[in-house]
């Protein structure tokens, strides 16, 4: 089982208390019927499939209930980092620098 | 050495025992986490801020679920008297004060085993949950408030419709208990 990190309750705690909830930092767009139908659809439905370190949003459904953002590896499932939703993107070259 | 002396011995097994705890005024309370203080004093006991821990005063206590989230409790003749308190200050202090009362219900788990009947539905490593503390996790997929109120003392809120669920696999897993197994 993973153990993952809820940035709110600061405790590393088991999966089964967290959902998945999809990538994260997919900004809403502020005025939806200006767009394209091409643009509408790639928000709505494309995504960046990463194989490697993916930023990806998380949430504490059995916890605190808050979503909160994370970085795991695709490839290894290795949480590199979480942090709370609308904090800054961590850089990956950071990240990798503290592994 | 046969497998049966390598058992505990049988006057330790099983050594827990589930009751029912009678009904109680419970809500949810929801509001912003800048607002803890007056909503605080409106209830008369200060909301803690930290996740999972807990403050008690005159009968009412007052659980931090999450960064903007509360489990109050308090005697079923107070109910009345936290509504009205919050009523008054809902024109400037936006808020959500939800009774709950009827939504959930309690047992108290007590024992030596009491841990070990937990950690059968309960994934969290329960060592780390400090006397004192409580939290939302989760028992086999239900989602619960789960209390540690002492050392081997533990109090296990669940929603009605789950309950009777959550009652059967605790019952099963204290038959398993003093089964030795
Ligand atoms: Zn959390």
């Amino acid at each position: 089982m993973l153990l993952i990190r809820c940035p709110y309750c600061e405790e590393t705690l088991p999966e089964l208390e967290f959902v998945y909830a999809g990538e994260a930092h997919i900004e809403r767009p502020k005025d939806p019927s200006s767009l394209s139908d091409d643009d509408w659809r790639d928000f709505l439905f494309m995504r960046s499939n990463v194989k490697g370190p993916h930023f990806e949003r998380w949430r504490h459904v059995h916890g605190c209930a808050r979503f909160f953002n994370a970085v795991r590896d695709t490839v290894t499932d290795r949480f590199l980092a979480t942090y709370k939703a609308g904090e800054k993107r961590p850089s990956l070259a950071e990240l990798e620098k503290a592994e | 050495m046969t497998f049966h002396a390598q058992k505990r011995p049988v006057a330790a097994a099983g050594a827990v025992t589930i009751e029912d705890l009678a009904p109680e005024a419970r809500f949810s309370l929801r509001g912003d986490p800048a607002d803890a203080g007056i909503l605080g004093r409106t209830l008369g006991v200060d909301l803690p801020t930290a996740i999972g821990t807990r403050n008690e005063k005159d009968g009412r206590t007052a659980l931090c679920l999450g960064p903007d989230e509360w489990v109050v409790l308090a005697g079923e003749a107070e109910r009345d008297a936290i509504l009205d308190a919050f009523a008054a200050i809902e024109a400037d202090t936006p808020h959500a004060l939800c009774d709950i009362g009827d939504r959930e219900v309690s047992v108290r788990i007590v024992g030596p085993d009491a841990a070990a009947l937990l950690a059968m539905g309960c994934p969290r490593d329960l060592s780390h949950l400090a006397p004192g503390r409580a939290v939302r996790t989760v028992f086999d997929g239900v989602s619960i408030v789960l209390w540690r109120e002492a050392e081997e003392v533990y109090r296990l809120d669940a929603w009605r419709s789950s309950a009777p669920y959550v009652r059967e696999l605790l019952e099963t897993g204290v038959v398993e208990l003093r089964a030795g197994l």
